[in-house]
């Protein structure tokens, strides 16, 4: 599946719910399901800084494409670096580097988009872009 | 060559007296009721009928700055709609108007706090401001002999500009330890003092715990090895009324907006000798009495301290904010946040799996706490869909956080315009969030 189909598929799913604290419940969830980060790469390297929370990723050149896995101390921050990988991981470098990330705003986690908020989800896209882009180089 | 601009201090006088009587008959009105009446308090806040995330606001993040009352914000309107100017330097009548009353809210500050002189009141930008400025003055007065103390309750604001001076100097910094309620250990502090002590450096009141350390014995028992002592009173101001001279501090700093003033305001207090000894900060403007290209000479204080022009607007309603707070009266204040620090401590620990960081006996209305098992950062998030306003993470304070061993806590601190209703919202928030984090 392409990333925008990924996406859509996310938007559909948290369209079922009614108001955010499902949605919420949904996103804490899918944080159940993220793929781990292997203990042995939760380095301070791999933690993603301007986040209140801790976030370790770890980016791995499959074939040609990245699989992402990560972790976080703080489950809502989990749930969102969860919805994250699942739209990033298994995907060409160079899809990665152009995806656009507006669906979070139509699953109504609009708040968390904000650059000032302590979250850190701008830098989690920041992040796991820079990735693709260290791996594109060597394609 | 320049002169400063000096105006008449009688006038000031007159201006600051004016002010006074305005103010007193507001207060005579507040003082007749016996307890503090907060629904009419809360009139005064309008911020405190916004709806946040489609729920009533509850503020609780009063540590990190108060709410401002209309009565401050309207004295800012005020002042940009029928006073703006320069000070200290024109003689047209705007700009003496606005000097008048910047200098009035500065002798409005010297009476709150009871300092000597009205000189020895230093507008700055904040605590923060204030305490550079000193760390900066004693980088001259130091070597590397010299020992510094600071609390281990101390936020990074009076952590950091320490140890650059100890850089710059090579003076020892040393830390007064803290036990697990979060209380200074002055048997500890005791032993750190020594001939080679030349400063203290402690916060009267704890912004992540509350605790209110004991600083009539810190300055005391400092001033008898001969050092001099800061008290970073960020927390303290908005909760009592310090008396300067009575602590025989040396040095006291502020922020307007943690008691209902306009932030980037605040104020030093320092003895007179000590800032006659002290260089100046910054160079520029309002600082000077003679300048050439071979010498320029420093005006003296206040002036010396406050290069350019500064937040002249925030200089004065800092002045109206501490009489909206004295018309409430800091003894009703502190009775009334004692009363919601109880209810709210007592409501709080029915969670089972909640844990309060800082216990001291003596503490302020503030409460930094914990679930089991849930990171602050979540709890914080689910509060705020919430409509319920509190401070998460490390408060500034990592040390503190190291010394529990945890990533932060979730802070809720109260205000003397909150309410036990409030305090109801927030104990429910936090069992909601318990519930859907774990
Ligand atoms: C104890 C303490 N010191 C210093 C500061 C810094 O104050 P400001 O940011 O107004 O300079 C704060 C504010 O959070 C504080 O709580």
């Amino acid at each position: 599946m392409s990333i925008t189909d990924i996406q859509n598929e996310i938007i559909e799913e948290f369209s079922m719910f009614e108001d955010w604290e499902e949605r919420y419940q949904y996103m804490i969830d899918l944080g159940k399901d993220l793929p781990m980060i292997k203990e042995a790469y939760k380095t301070d390297s791999n933690i993603i800084k301007g986040c209140q929370s801790k976030v370790w990723v770890h980016a791995e050149l499959k074939d040609d494409k990245i699989e992402f896995t990560a972790d976080s101390d703080a489950i809502i921050t989990k749930g969102i670096i969860a919805i994250l990988i699942r739209s990033f991981s298994n995907q060409h470098p160079k899809d990665i580097i152009d995806a656009n990330t507006d669906f979070i705003d139509q699953i109504g986690l609009k708040e968390h988009l904000s650059p000032t908020r302590a979250n850190g989800l701008v830098s989690m896209i920041k992040q796991l872009k820079l990735y693709a882009i260290a791996y594109q180089t060597q394609l | 060559m320049f002169k400063l601009f000096t105006c008449s201090s009688n006038r000031v006088k007159a201006v600051a007296r004016a002010l006074s009587y305005k103010t007193n008959s507001i207060s005579g009105v507040l003082q007749l009721q016996v307890m503090l009446n907060v629904n009419n308090i809360r009139k005064d806040f309008p911020i405190l009928n916004r709806k946040v995330n489609g729920k009533p606001l509850v503020y609780l993040d009063n540590a990190a700055t108060s709410q401002t009352p209309k009565q401050v914000i309207d004295a800012i309107v005020d002042y940009y709609s029928n006073y703006n100017a320069n000070i200290h330097r024109g003689v047209h009548t705007l700009s003496q108007e606005a000097t008048d009353l910047y200098e009035a809210s500065r002798i409005k500050i010297q009476k709150h706090f009871n300092a000597k002189h009205a000189h020895e009141i230093i507008f700055t930008s904040g605590t923060t401001h204030g305490i550079n400025l000193v760390a900066n003055g004693f980088a001259s007065l130091l070597n590397k002999n010299d020992e510094i103390i600071v609390s281990a309750l101390e936020h990074h604001s009076n952590i950091v500009p320490w140890q650059m001076l100890c850089e710059r100097t090579g003076a020892t910094l040393k830390v007064i330890p803290m036990n697990l309620e979060g209380e200074l250990l002055m048997d500890v502090y005791d032993t750190l003092l020594t001939a080679h002590t030349k400063l203290v450096f402690v916060n009267h009141i704890s912004n992540a715990l509350g605790t209110i350390n004991p600083i009539e014995y810190i300055i005391e028992k400092a001033h008898n090895v001969g050092a001099a002592v800061l008290i970073d009173g960020a927390q303290s101001c908005p909760h009592i009324k310090p008396n300067v001279q009575e602590l025989d501090v040396d040095f006291y700093v502020t922020s307007a907006h943690k008691m209902c003033g306009p932030t980037g305001v605040g104020m030093l207090y320092g003895k007179e000798a000590w800032l006659n000894k002290l260089p100046p900060y910054q160079g520029g403007g309002e600082m000077i009495d003679q300048v050439s290209f071979k010498k320029t000479t420093y005006a003296a204080l206040p002036h010396k301290f406050e290069a350019g022009t500064p937040d002249i607007a925030g200089g004065i309603v800092f002045g109206t904010a501490i009489d909206y707070m004295n018309s409430i009266g800091f003894e009703h204040i502190a009775a009334y946040e004692n009363e919601l620090l109880g209810y709210a401590t007592k409501a709080l620990q029915t969670i089972e799996g909640l844990k309060i960081y800082g216990t001291a006996s003596n503490k302020t209305s503030v409460i930094s706490f914990n679930l089991e098992g849930i990171h602050p950062y979540d709890v914080g998030t689910i509060l705020d869909k919430l409509g319920i306003a509190v401070r998460t993470g490390h408060h500034c304070t990592q040390p503190i956080m190291d010394f529990y061993k945890i990533p932060g806590t979730v802070r809720a601190s109260f205000a003397f315009y909150n309410t036990k209703e409030e305090i109801d919202i927030l104990v429910s928030g936090v069992k909601k969030a318990k519930m859907m984090l774990s």
